[in-house]
Parts: structure tokens; C-alpha cells; sequence
């Protein structure tokens, strides 16, 4: 079914690679287009615990639990799995102080093709700064490793939740 | 069964292991019996002390886990059942006190007091090992041999829809967050 989908391959790699840079250990993720690549790499991978979820806030409690145990961990999700995590977020990670690392797919923004997504896509920025989660665009492979790794810094220093955005130029590899 | 009876019943057991509770009524009333730095109150996010025991439970395996969660909350992240069961955490006991209403906000009735099962919901779900008890006697048996299993476990105890008087104490959120942490460090 995957085959179908230019979703990029080399470029998931290039995210992979850089969250295990940051030491994670632990990704929870629900599958989405996008992150197909990425979660088989957490599945093939012996060194990461791959959670797979139901939905996705409760991913914000298993990275909490990995937080206090001491585990570096990621969430991977959809920009719509963000928005349905939203009070674990506020009355978990935020409350309690949780460097929360967010990988979200940003769908429903210039490009999108799938009427269903574009509701969300003209939402997600403003529900982060309305939060204030900082966030970085992942837009372009030559600069993921390093943003990878600064929102990283910021959300240890800060003890609080930051955000990734994966976008469509990094993530797709069709012409829009 | 009172759920404070409960717990005075499991403390000792409790003295020694990692404790993940829920908001309210279970955080109030376990630190009335006496706070441990192995005591973590998640006292929001409701539905993800599950979630949070699930988190420390998998990347902790030496640790043995006890969640203390109550009806509001598990039927808030039913969900979650699932992904307990798929991973099903030998080191995990999830002890769910089911007084059958929201009694921190006023007592309205639960979907358990209409007949939602959890620990049926529980099992359909796939955890290993799963009963209701109703008596203070049968719940610490129970718990016991949850404890002896290593397995997976959800323990519904069916409990008085009582509580303490007010629910904030002394103990900060943060101060109790940063020495959980600072103790699951050993």
C-alpha cells in the first residue's frame, strides 16, 4: 500500500537518525501517511521502544513516565493527533514540567491534496503559539539534524513541551 | 469497602514500589496514610496515570509499578487499555477503584453504575490477568497475588463513593514531581 506513496525515505532517515542523535529511546507514535518510514525504522530498530498507541494523548503520559524514569523519548504523530492531545499536553506536560519532543506532521497546508485535512493544517500553528509551544519547521534534510537537536536543548533547559513540524517538501517527495 | 481502608490494607506493599495515582480522592487519601518520595499524585490529565505507569513501566523493567486509578479516569482513556495489553508490562499492577461516580465534582454517576464492567473491558481488551472484588479481605488477596504473578493486572475494587473533606494538600505538584523523579534515579 506504501509503495503508492512517495513518502521520502531518505528523508525519514534523516530524521531517525537525528532523534537517535538526541538519544531517544522511546517513540510513541500512531501511523499516519507521512510517518510510515520513520515508525518501521523504530520497529526494526532493537535499541527503540516503539509504543504504538490508540490515541494519541496517551503518548503525552508514556513520555511523562519515560521522563521521571529517566528515558529520553519522542512523540511521532499528525498535527490532528497534536490537537487530540491537547489536556494531556496542558494538565500533563506542561503542569508537571515535561520536556515534551513533539514530531508532527503538518497536513493540511499548501500542496495538501485530501479535502480532509485542511481543516487542521489552518489550526496547528496557532494552537502551539496559543499553547506556547515553541516550534521549528522541518522543511528541508539539511537542516534537521541540527533543529532536531535545538528543540531538544530547549525543551531539557526548559522542562517544558516543544514542537517539530514535519512539512510537505521534506516529507513527499511528488510535486505538489 | 472504603478506598481509604483499601489502601491502609496494600500500604505496606506499596512502601517499596513505584506508586502512580490519579487526581483527587486516591492522592488525598494515600498521602493522609503518609507520603513516600516513591509516590507520584498525577493530579490532572485525567485518563493518563495509566498512560504515565505504562511510560515508566517499559523503560524501568527492574521496578515494579502500581497504578491506583479510579472509574472517571480509565473510562476517560479507554483506549489506553489496549496499549497496556499490547505491551503488557510484567512489572504493572492497575488497580482501578470503582466507586461508580465523579465524586470530586460533585458525585454524578458513572457509566460503571449503569453497568460498564471494567475489568470485562479490561480483559476484552487482552490483560492477562483481570477480577472485581468488593470486600476489603478479597481486594488484598487480590492484590497480593497480583503482586506474585508478574503479570499484567487490573483490579477493580468496587468502593464506597466517599472521600476526605478537600483534596489539595501541602505537598506541591512540582516539589512531588522533581523528588519521584529524583528517586526513580537509584
Amino acid at each position: 500500500m506504501t509503495g503508492r506513496m512517495p513518502v521520502s525515505s531518505a528523508h525519514s532517515r534523516v530524521i531517525y537518525d537525528a532523534l537517535k542523535a538526541c538519544d531517544i529511546r522511546l517513540l510513541s507514535a500512531l501511523p499516519e501517511t507521512w510517518l510510515v518510514h520513520l515508525i518501521r525504522m523504530a520497529e526494526d530498530d532493537p535499541a527503540m521502544t516503539l509504543v504504538r498507541l490508540a490515541k494519541e494523548e496517551e503518548g503525552v503520559g508514556i513520555s511523562a513516565g519515560a521522563h521521571l524514569a529517566g528515558v529520553k523519548s519522542a512523540m511521532l504523530m499528525q498535527n490532528h493527533g497534536f490537537l487530540a492531545s491537547i489536556n494531556g499536553i496542558v494538565s500533563g506536560a506542561q503542569l508537571y514540567r515535561i520536556p515534551l519532543l513533539m514530531v508532527i506532521s503538518h497536513r493540511g497546508v499548501f500542496g495538501e491534496r485530501d479535502p480532509w485535512q485542511t481543516e487542521g493544517g489552518g489550526v496547528t500553528e496557532h494552537v502551539l503559539d496559543a499553547l506556547r509551544i515553541p516550534r521549528l519547521d522541518l522543511d528541508h534534510p539539511d537542516h534537521v539534524a541540527r533543529r532536531v537537536a535545538k528543540a531538544q536543548t530547549l525543551a531539557y533547559s526548559s522542562l517544558r513541551p516543544v514542537a517539530l513540524l514535519l512539512h510537505r517538501e521534506l516529507m513527499w517527495e511528488e510535486p505538489a | 469497602m472504603t478506598r481509604l481502608d483499601a489502601l491502609k490494607a496494600i500500604y505496606p506493599a506499596l512502601e517499596s514500589r513505584v506508586v502512580v495515582t490519579i487526581m483527587g480522592a486516591v492522592a488525598a487519601e494515600l498521602q493522609s496514610i503518609g507520603h513516600r518520595p516513591n509516590f507520584f499524585y498525577l493530579q490532572h490529565a485525567m485518563g493518563l496515570a495509566s498512560s504515565l505507569g505504562l511510560g515508566i513501566a517499559l523503560t524501568r523493567p527492574e521496578k515494579q509499578v502500581i497504578v491506583l486509578d479510579g472509574d472517571g479516569s480509565v473510562l476517560m482513556n479507554l483506549g489506553g487499555l489496549t496499549t497496556l495489553a499490547r505491551y503488557r508490562p510484567k512489572n504493572l499492577v492497575h488497580v482501578v477503584f470503582d466507586n461508580e461516580s465523579l465524586l470530586s465534582v460533585g458525585g454524578f454517576p458513572t457509566a460503571t453504575s449503569t453497568g460498564s464492567d471494567l475489568a470485562a473491558i479490561a480483559a476484552a481488551a487482552g490483560v492477562p490477568r483481570t477480577a472485581t472484588v468488593t470486600t476489603i479481605d478479597a481486594f488484598t488477596a487480590a492484590f497480593a497475588d497480583a503482586l506474585d504473578a508478574k503479570d499484567l493486572t487490573t483490579l477493580v475494587a468496587k468502593v464506597d463513593a466517599i472521600g476526605p473533606a478537600a483534596f489539595v494538600t501541602d505537598l506541591g505538584l512540582l516539589e512531588n514531581r522533581f523528588e519521584f523523579q529524583r528517586y526513580l534515579k537509584q
